[in-house]
């Protein structure tokens, strides 16, 4: 698959880079698809409901949002707190980080199971969807 | 191996179960109902009989009850008498066991059985009006009387089962009904207050539904919010899970008819 292709790719050249394994696990440094994204667009996924669902978990600064939850740290100043890499690898897959945390991975199709036959084999967003949900939290420096 | 060491093993994880704690259990005194996550307005709507939506249901069944059917031609009345006496406590004790399907069963499961066996009649359908009422009806009963269903021996392994489902990250967001219920509770997934998912008022009026519902449609929308796979209705793995449930709440009232946002 092209997105796990990648995903290994961009740890192999941390990891040589940094010369250390660990250093390697805290960000995808590569866009997923070899461009930029598009935070306007990427607002919009972290916005939507049925997209994103972000704004489950997560608050931010988003004022027009009336239900927002508080299971996740709010998303104001992530772009502040994190690389674009780091931003990345937390979407992807946070589990890579805490292997515990209720985030879910948003682009891995591996080591789930019972998952409802409409998902099955396909991540939460596609590459270019994380691309700009990524671009789109860069953004967010306060 | 030897002839002992089978029981010896079975011994020692009966044991080890009966004192085993799951990292982020409730403890027993931190239990609370969803009622208590109500607000005020939908409490008053459950506490008054007269403004309660699901007490409508509890009247129809109230009828059923009474009501000749089948080809046998007879009503559960005919057999239990006065549902206040014999029905008391009843639902406390479901999903209770089964002898002949070696299985626990439901208390709709239960009532289609006796329509079967006593009425002659054919299954009413999970969720229709009927069934639903019936329901109702029997766990109004039980109201106040606290939950106590019988675990260990032939239940057991299907208590466990339900356990093992409710700890493990399942569907395309890999998560836990733990992971909300027990670790999470009281906080807000978007506009909803989480409950700790104790099954004390079912069936229940859920206003989103606009109607009532059991508990197996209420564990069937929360499968679905995790996007995994669902049962279908009278699955042995979504009974498991409610027996699990009961267990859980072991001790707490029930609240039949419940109202729920
Ligand atoms: C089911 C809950 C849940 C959902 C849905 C969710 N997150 Fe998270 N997220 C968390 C939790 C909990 C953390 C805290 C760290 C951890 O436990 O992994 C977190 C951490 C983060 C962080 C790093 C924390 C920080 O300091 O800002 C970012 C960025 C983030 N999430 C973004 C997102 C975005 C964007 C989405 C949607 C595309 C999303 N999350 C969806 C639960 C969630
Ligand atoms: C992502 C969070 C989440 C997960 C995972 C989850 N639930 Fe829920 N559950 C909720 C929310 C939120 C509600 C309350 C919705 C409302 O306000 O009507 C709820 C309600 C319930 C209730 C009703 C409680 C009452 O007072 O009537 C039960 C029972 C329940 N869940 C069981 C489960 C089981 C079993 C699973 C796993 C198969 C599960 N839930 C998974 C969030 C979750």
């Amino acid at each position: 698959m092209r997105f796990a292709a990648g995903f290994v790719a961009a740890c192999c050249v941390v990891g040589a880079a940094s010369g250390g394994a660990v250093r390697a696990q805290d960000s995808i440094p590569s866009s997923l698809t070899g461009a930029k994204g598009d935070p306007v667009r990427g607002r919009a996924i972290v916005t939507n409901r049925q997209l994103g669902l972000c704004l489950l978990c997560h608050s931010g600064p988003f004022p027009e949002e009336r239900f927002q939850g508080n299971l996740a740290p709010d998303l104001a100043g992530a772009g502040k707190r994190w690389s674009e890499g780091q931003l990345r690898l937390r979407i992807v897959d946070s589990s890579r980080i805490t292997p515990t945390t209720i985030m879910p991975a948003y682009h891995r199709t591996d080591g789930l199971v019972r998952v409802a036959p409409a998902w099955r084999g396909k991540p939460v967003l596609n590459a270019e969807q994380i691309e700009d949900v990524v671009a789109f939290l860069t953004t967010l420096k306060d | 191996m030897s002839g002992r060491a089978p029981h010896l093993l079975a011994a020692l994880s009966v044991i080890a179960l009966a004192g085993a704690t799951f990292a982020g259990e409730i403890p027993m005194t931190e239990r609370r109902s969803g009622y208590d996550f109500l607000s005020r307005e939908t409490r008053a709507m459950q506490d008054d009989d007269t403004a309660n939506p699901g007490m409508l249901a509890v009247l129809e069944g109230g009828a059923l009850w009474a009501r000749k059917t089948g080809a046998a031609g007879r009503a559960c009345a005919d057999c239990h008498g006065d549902a206040g006496a014999s029905m008391k406590g009843v639902a406390a004790r479901y999903p209770a066991f089964d002898a002949t399907l070696k299985r626990p069963v439901n208390l709709e499961q239960r009532i289609n059985r006796c329509r079967a066996d006593r009425q002659q009649a054919p299954p009413l359908a999970y969720e229709s009006r009927e069934l639903l009422a019936l329901t109702a009806y029997v766990a109004r009963q039980s109201r106040g009387l606290p939950i106590d269903v019988a675990f260990g021996g032939r239940t057991q392994p299907f208590l466990d089962n339900g356990r093992a489902a409710f700890y493990r990250r399942q569907g395309q967001l890999n998560l836990a009904c733990s992971q909300c219920h027990d670790d999470n509770w009281g906080r807000r997934l978007a506009g909803n207050v989480i409950p700790q998912a104790h099954p004390t008022g079912y069936p229940v009026y859920r206003l989103e539904w606009q109607g009532l519902g059991s508990l197996q449609r209420r564990l069937r929308n929360c499968l679905v919010g995790i996007r995994a796979e669902s049962y279908e209705y009278g699955a042995p793995e979504l009974v498991e899970l409610e027996l699990f449930l009961m267990w859980r709440a072991r001790g707490m009232a029930i609240e039949t008819p419940g109202v729920r946002p």
